[in-house]
């Protein structure tokens, strides 16, 4: 009988460097309030948003992720070439196909990399992060990219009172490479498709060729059962994160939640009883929710004002349309 | 099987201690967003302590009903195990 070989990889695999790009246009919950009857104080202790970045024409998928990407491989100090894939997460790449991961691939010079995208809106930094590790503990890549990026103003109903405040634009990006020891714990993750209709988008896109009046969709929320969902339910998930990682809520350098809503934050820390000396990202207030963006724009921005430390231990948890989730705790870079 | 009062007294407390609210001030004919300033994410928070303590369960799509703190004792009373 004949054999073949299977692939072997690194023993572990770490977040190498990080890096994000913010959209130069800030928009004020005073310029929203222009479009919904809505106040300032009312977005704020809704949500913790102070501000969001709305992406300017120019500001592209394409042009945002390579931005940040370029930031997190000079961070990482790995050269385009040396990538083996390349995973981008978005729900607004406007295209079907090709993949906007072979476009920014292609751009960064990567050419020995394998690029797809994922479709796992505001988890899906997360899912691409067990990707990476998985891909490199299994020999298929020896250093991955992972890319969130979102364009969410594209799809935002700038009257819809109960979404206009909420979404921003951006990227956030790592590489994640071979390590000696531990760098990202086990994920846990999972869909609840029970909850399909709970955010989504207002019509498909082929409805638009029977009823072209319809013009362009934009997402929609259910937001109380989002919030209940995410404030509730997730809570055993990030347990379950830090129970297989082998640690405790009291070893945690920071807690890096999607940067969904600051209540469904405070939700958890109480849930989780999470100790005052773990700091927590609060990117959102000058962000608002960048869906898979979130979580790496977060992460840079706490390394960055040192806040969180490099090396230290991070809970990462996404949760988002689906619904879906993923959780692990890792090494910082 | 709890009275209308205990539900009540029960309610008051958890209003007060997710919201901040004085317990003497949820009474029957209070709105929860018009007269105790109880907004939709904080009105989840009570739905979902209420569940725990009377053992109830308050699905989503009946929470938009529960206007009045009264409207709320008594979905309480009429679901409670």
């Amino acid at each position: 009988m004949t054999q073949i070989q299977s692939p072997t990889g690194a023993p572990h695999a770490r977040i190498l460097g990080v890096g994000g790009y913010r959209p130069s246009r800030v928009v004020t919950n005073e310029q929203i309030c222009e479009m919904i009857d809505s106040s300032d104080e009312w977005i704020r202790t809704r949500t913790g948003i102070e501000e969001r970045r709305w992406a300017s024409a120019e500001e592209t998928v394409g042009v945002m992720s390579l931005a940040a990407a370029g930031k997190a491989l000079a961070a990482a100090g790995v050269e385009p070439e040396q990538l083996g894939c390349v995973v981008i997460s978005t729900v607004t790449h406007l295209a079907q196909t090709p993949s906007l991961a072979v476009d920014v691939a292609n751009q960064l010079g990567a050419k020995n990399a394998a690029a797809f995208d994922i479709s796992a809106a505001c988890a899906g930094f997360c899912h691409g992060l067990a990707l990476a590790q998985d891909m490199i503990r299994g020999g298929s890549a020896e250093y991955v990219l992972v890319i969130g990026v979102e364009r969410l103003s594209d799809l935002t109903d700038v009257t819809d009172r109960s979404t206009a405040f909420i979404f921003g634009d951006g990227a956030g990006a790592a590489v994640v490479g071979p390590s000696q020891t531990p760098g990202i714990g086990p994920v846990v993750w999972g869909a609840d498709g029970a909850q399909l209709d709970a955010i989504g988008q207002t019509f498909t896109w082929d409805a638009l060729r029977e009823r072209p009046e319809l013009g362009f969709p934009a997402l929609r929320m259910a937001g109380q059962q989002v919030f209940r969902w995410a404030s509730y339910q997730m809570v055993p998930v990030a347990k379950k994160a830090l129970e297989r990682a082998g640690i405790t809520a009291e070893q945690l350098d920071a807690f890096i939640p999607h940067q969904a809503n600051n209540r469904i934050t405070d939700a958890m820390i109480r849930a989780l009883k999470l100790p005052e000396h773990v700091p927590v990202a609060r990117d959102i207030a000058k962000q608002g929710n960048t869906s898979a963006a979130s979580i790496p724009l977060a992460m840079e921005r706490m390394l960055e004002e040192g806040e969180a430390p490099h090396g230290g231990v991070a809970l990462l948890i996404g949760f988002g349309a689906g619904l879906v989730y993923a959780a692990q705790v890792v090494v910082l870079p | 099987m709890a009275t209308q009062e205990e539900v009540l007294a029960g309610l008051a407390e958890i209003v007060n201690e997710v919201a901040g609210i004085e317990e003497s001030d949820v009474q029957l004919d209070k709105s929860f967003t018009g007269d105790l300033d109880v907004d939709s994410l904080t009105m989840v928070e009570v739905v979902v302590a209420a569940e725990e303590k009377f053992d109830v369960k308050i699905p989503d799509d009946e929470v938009k009903n529960l206007n009045t703190v009264g409207d709320a004792v008594n979905y309480i009373l009429a679901h409670s195990s």
